[in-house]
């Protein structure tokens, strides 16, 4: 679906967002956009959507160019921003005025939408708070059935039972032929809906994997000491809640927040393990000499302590 | 639909169909709902239903049947209670502890009544 190739981006001359950066993301997933503020997940997300073009490289989405711009490519796209510009319509005229330029639009879908969020077409976008102008273009965006949906922060506004809500339509709606992408903070909101999980920092990708394949590199839960091996460590009740090496092969359930907090302390190790996908085999020599790397580097509680107080570039 | 820490979503789907199969609430050839169906309900990525479903299938516990869909298993029953007396007793060491801890016997455990 998406084929991004040394992709560099940089607003002006000096602020560079993206540095050759490489990424593939397929059909009939949900990829969940991570990573910390200003990295550059919007605009990645413009990016993926032709309204920012890159400075080098290429993206390519269904084959085609996003910066071209083509009808044929943007009616298989629906970028909805974070923030919306509250426009004077209804969601009815709203839908009259630019349904037609998506071809696949779904009316019955969209009377099902409204309805699931309670919301009432008749009245005016631009009138509604917040949270319901949110789920009135997310009702629209769902209905466009478009190939491609990039989603930044669509839980953000949204009260407690909409989230729920809308987990159940994005389910629903996520068929094979689709690729959706849902930049979030709020990680558990889309807890059990993300997957694959992408991970951002400045220039680069850090991590691009299935829970399935996170959950057979790492180990996730509570350990009563602490040790040279662990990536990532909390306090919890009955020792460390810790992220580490899955050295015998037991599948453990990803804790998202936690997965992502080891990644940004262990940026190096996180591309070697996950995008150059360096071997595991045999899995304890690899663990094993990684561990050695950390304690030649600096110690997890230093790193830790360094991190409170700042990143570490 | 909150799901527990302590394992992957997915084992935790398959334990939830077991434990239908177990109790009865799913018999031999009845249809489970589809991967979607099941994604829906859940709100979870219907690749998750999927990983379920096809570990269900390797234990023997569901099948599948071109242009229908996942049923259940003739032996389901006996599949089913294989796959989690093993799950179950991976979970009796730390039982065991706890009981060792508190100071509990096994004569204290008779004493409790069953939930209904």
């Amino acid at each position: 679906m998406i084929e991004i190739q040394n992709l560099s981006f940089r607003y002006g001359k000096h602020q560079t967002v993206f540095e050759q950066l490489n990424m593939e993301m397929k059909a009939g997933y949900i990829y969940g956009l991570l990573g910390e503020n200003g990295v550059g997940k919007t605009t990645l997300l413009r990016l993926l959507a032709g309204l920012r073009f890159p400075t080098e490289g290429s993206i390519r989405i269904l084959g085609q160019e996003p910066r071209q711009r083509t009808a044929s490519l943007l009616s298989e796209i629906y970028y909805l921003p974070e923030v919306i510009d509250p426009v004077a319509l209804s969601l009815n005229e709203y839908v009259k005025l630019y349904a037609p330029f998506y071809p696949h639009f779904d009316h019955g879908q969209l009377a099902h939408y409204v309805s699931e969020f309670g919301l009432n077409p008749a009245k005016k976008i631009s009138q509604s708070s917040h949270g319901q102008q949110k789920k009135a273009m997310m009702s629209f965006a769902l209905a466009c059935n478009t190939k491609l949906l990039l989603l930044d922060e669509p839980t953000s506004g949204m009260d407690i039972p909409s989230k729920g809500i809308f987990r159940r339509l994005i389910a629903q709606a996520a068929t094979d032929d689709k690729c959706f992408v849902i930049s979030t903070h709020q990680v558990r909101d889309l807890e059990n809906l993300i997957d694959p999980i992408v991970i951002l920092e400045h220039n680069q990708v850090l991590l691009n994997n299935s829970i399935e394949e996170i959950s057979r590199k790492l180990w996730f839960g509570i350990r009563p000491q602490k040790s040279d091996k662990d990536l990532y460590r909390e306090n919890a009740l009955g020792g460390y809640a810790v992220v580490g090496f899955n050295e015998n092969g037991e599948e453990t359930r990803v804790n998202i927040e936690m997965l992502f907090n080891a990644a940004i302390q262990n940026k190096e190790l996180f591309k070697r393990m996950f995008i150059k996908g360096e071997d595991m085999e045999p899995k304890r020599s690899f663990a094993d000499e990684m561990a050695q790397r950390i304690k030649g580097d600096a110690g997890l509680d230093e790193r830790q302590q360094n991190h409170d107080n700042g990143p570490r570039e | 639909m909150e799901f527990r820490q302590d394992k992957p979503i997915y084992e935790q789907i398959a334990e939830y169909v077991c434990e239908k199969v177990l109790n009865g609430e799913y018999k031999p050839e009845d249809k489970i709902p589809s991967v979607r169906e099941f994604g829906i309900q859940l709100a979870v990525n219907p690749n998750t239903v999927m990983r379920a479903y096809e570990h269900l299938e390797r234990n023997g516990i569901i099948y599948s049947k071109r242009g229908i869909g996942f049923l259940i298993s003739p032996d389901s029953r006996q599949r089913a209670t294989e796959l989690m007396r093993e799950e179950f007793l991976q979970t009796v060491p730390a039982f065991l502890n706890r009981m060792k801890l508190l100071g509990l016997t096994f004569a204290d455990l008779q004493t409790v009544d069953e939930k209904p």
